[in-house]
């Protein structure tokens, strides 16, 4: 077996040579929540096998598991040809730029933080008035005037998803009492499902009955226990609706799904541009659900209400107020 | 459990090879389970920790924070000490490197790398200060205590990340980018401005420097007094006392060397390679000592080539999830889990057998 090992190596070595740099080679670096978390990362899974159906153009990706690997991650794609490499997260930020920076002729596409390098396009979102729409949906389901909301890391972002959401559910009710909670303060907040639950559990007990969950996976722990707890749910980034039929009011979406394949098929067709894009109701790059999990709990009043303010945000004429970190 | 004296070549050379293959066998079953070709991922996993230059410095990078990490893992060891604390010893070590760079943003070279590296080790030594006086001098038990201290060093950290190192303006938990003049220079261009062109990779001098502590920790331990003092007091405790060894010194003195050499990990991954402090840059790497410097038996040479295999095996396994996307990261982990129980929990499955053909 020592000699199979000193073959592997061997064949190794002629095996590991380049792809083709001509064909299209789009590809994807995952933040560490992966890309089955039913949230962020899977909405742009989701966005990237759209792409690969329609195009038939198979995509590269990676997950994160080690700080080490971020770099490394996009530093691999662009060796091997990538033509465009999509980094979902803001903790990517660093590693990408050191990277675009050495590859300039590599696209990159970073979401949710902002990057001035050439060769990379930012996207990012106005999470506040998605956040709005959903505090409205939810103060209207409210029962007790009590709505919660569970946060994952307390990051600028997710202040940003939660002033929303607030002032979202006063606009509609001006009498709604908003708890809210962060799960944490480092990046092990998004994956700590058991906490979400018990955070969702004392807004419960406090009289919520309806929780915004803005979390990552630690957000179906929060999910988990407000159907458990007869109450009413919200999902965020993808449509979580599925997840609990009947106790999901609806989810909050960022459509991290389009701007992947958006990004993707730019790219593809060659009228990709870099800079920074910032997405809001307008562009449909935000908002709420409604599909055949949750349509009998938003009743055509509630959807008037929200369409109404939707449109008067679209037109400008209606502000909602965006979270300035001090 | 007396073990029959084997040639050296079989003992390090030919059971480890085996121990190897055994793991590798069990890693294919795994392999085979999820609907892959077991040789063709195992190559790849060959290939990306040795097939090119940049895979190798990969490995070597990797396998840098492991000879730090195991050292600091088996030189308390010999002093009768099991240091768990390596995670969090290394974690202060970042932060001590980190506060010098940003404190002397426009120093040159020669008067930051020093400091930054006395700051690194003095951390980590101090760090392990606390649970090695605790032993001294109330016979707490080490292993209690230095995985308590692990979490507090995360939880401090994160403090200190989140509300006073953080950059202004983002939102990651982490500080700015140092100053170039505070880089650890890496080897890629180093060996381009030379004239040798090698792929890129974030190793850099620790490496060697990584060499220097293993042969440093050889001669303290087995050519100096304190070495000798520290080893008296691992092998009997009672013995050395009476023979006038003071064991709270030899206590303190291998638990703080130990940390020290834990906050060296921050040598490679924050002066060398990210340039950067951010939340939870150890990763894991203090655990992953322990292993380490059981499997090199807690001698230096040993340890080296451990680190090696892990290094390999997580330079492999990162390319293996890049190019079989449906060997995810968690069997990557199963690979590595596999191959570090049989390499280092069953190190000792064909011993009978090659005893009875060799010794």
């Amino acid at each position: 077996m020592g000699k199979a090992w000193i073959l592997a190596l061997g064949l190794m070595t002629t095996l590991a040579s380049p792809a083709s740099a001509q064909t299209f080679q789009p590809a994807i670096v995952y933040d560490v929540g992966g890309k089955a978390d039913k949230s962020f990362n899977e909405a742009a899974f989701a966005g990237a096998e759209r792409f690969r159906k329609e195009t038939g153009v198979a995509f590269r990706e990676f997950e994160i598991s080690a700080e080490a690997q971020r770099e490394q991650a996009f530093a691999n794609m662009a060796r091997r040809g990538a033509s465009i490499v999509i980094g979902i997260g803001f903790t990517q930020k660093v590693a990408l730029e050191k990277v675009a920076k050495q590859y300039p002729t590599v696209k990159f596409t970073l979401v949710d933080t902002t990057s001035d390098l050439p060769n990379v396009q930012s996207v990012i979102f106005r999470e506040q008035e998605g956040s709005f729409l959903v505090g409205m949906l939810a103060a209207m389901a409210s029962k007790t005037h009590k709505v919660g909301f569970v946060g994952g890391m307390d990051i600028p972002l997710i202040r940003r998803f939660a002033l929303g959401y607030s002032d979202g559910a006063k606009h509609a009710d001006p009498a709604t009492e908003v708890f809210q909670n962060m799960t944490g303060s480092t990046p092990a907040a998004w994956t700590d499902p058991a906490r979400g639950a018990e955070l969702a559990r004392s807004q419960i007990d406090r009289g919520a009955d309806v929780i915004f969950a803005a979390a990552g996976t630690t957000g179906l722990g929060v999910l988990q226990a407000t159907a458990d707890g007869g109450k009413l749910g919200i999902g965020v980034d993808a449509n979580q609706d599925h997840l609990h039929p009947g106790r999901m009011l609806t989810s909050m979406v960022k459509r991290v799904d389009l701007v992947v394949y958006r990004a993707f098929m730019a790219a593809k067709n060659g009228d990709w541009k870099p800079g920074i894009a910032v997405l809001g109701l307008a562009e449909d790059a935000v908002g709420y659900t409604v599909d055949e999990h949750n349509d009998k709990l938003i009743t055509p009043e509630m959807k008037a209400k929200v369409e109404a303010a939707r449109a008067e945000i679209i037109a400008g004429r209606l502000k909602v107020r965006e979270y300035q970190a001090p | 459990m007396t073990r029959a004296k084997l040639p050296a070549w079989v003992d390090y050379g030919l059971a480890p090879l085996l121990t190897l293959a055994a793991a590798l066998g069990a890693s294919s079953l795994a392999i085979l389970a999820i609907g892959e070709n077991p040789w063709a991922a195992l190559s790849t996993l060959a290939g990306g920790a040795v097939g090119d230059t940049s895979g190798i410095g990969y490995t070597l990078y990797y396998a840098t924070n492991f000879v730090f990490a195991g050292l600091a893992v088996a030189l308390p060891f010999h002093g009768g000490s099991f240091n768990i604390g390596g995670e969090g010893q290394a974690y202060l070590g970042g932060l001590g490197a980190a506060l010098v760079c940003l404190a002397l943003p426009a120093a040159s070279w020669w008067l930051v790398l020093p400091l930054a590296f006395i700051a690194a080790f003095a951390f980590g030594a101090g760090w392990a200060f606390v649970p090695a006086w605790l032993k001294a001098t109330r016979d707490s038990h080490v292993v209690i205590t230095t995985i308590m201290f692990n979490l507090i060093a995360s939880a401090l950290m994160a403090y200190l990340l989140v509300n006073v190192l953080i950059a202004p303006g983002q939102s990651a938990p982490e500080t700015v980018t140092f100053a170039e003049s505070a880089w650890l220079p890496q080897v890629t261009p180093l060996l381009a401005s030379m004239g040798i062109e090698i792929g890129p990779s974030p190793l850099n001098l620790s490496f060697p420097v990584a060499i220097l502590a293993s042969f440093g920790v050889w001669l303290l331990l087995w050519r100096t007094r304190w070495g000798y003092e520290i080893r008296a007091a691992g092998l009997n405790e009672n013995a050395a006392a009476y023979g006038g060894i003071s064991l709270a010194r030899t206590t303190i003195l291998s638990l703080c060397l130990g940390g020290g050499l834990a906050g060296l990990v921050a040598l490679n991954e924050v002066l060398g390679a990210q340039h950067r402090l951010l939340l939870g840059f150890p990763g894991g790497y203090g655990f992953a000592g322990i292993a380490v410097a059981l499997m090199g038996r807690n001698h230096p040479v040993g340890i080296f080539l451990a680190a090696l295999l892990f290094g390999a095996l997580y330079q492999g396994g990162t390319e293996l999830s890049f190019d079989m996307p449906d060997v995810t990261r968690e069997i990557v982990v199963v690979i590595e889990g596999l191959v570090i129980l049989f390499c280092g929990a069953l190190e000792s499955l064909f011993r009978k057998r090659l005893e009875a053909i060799f010794a």
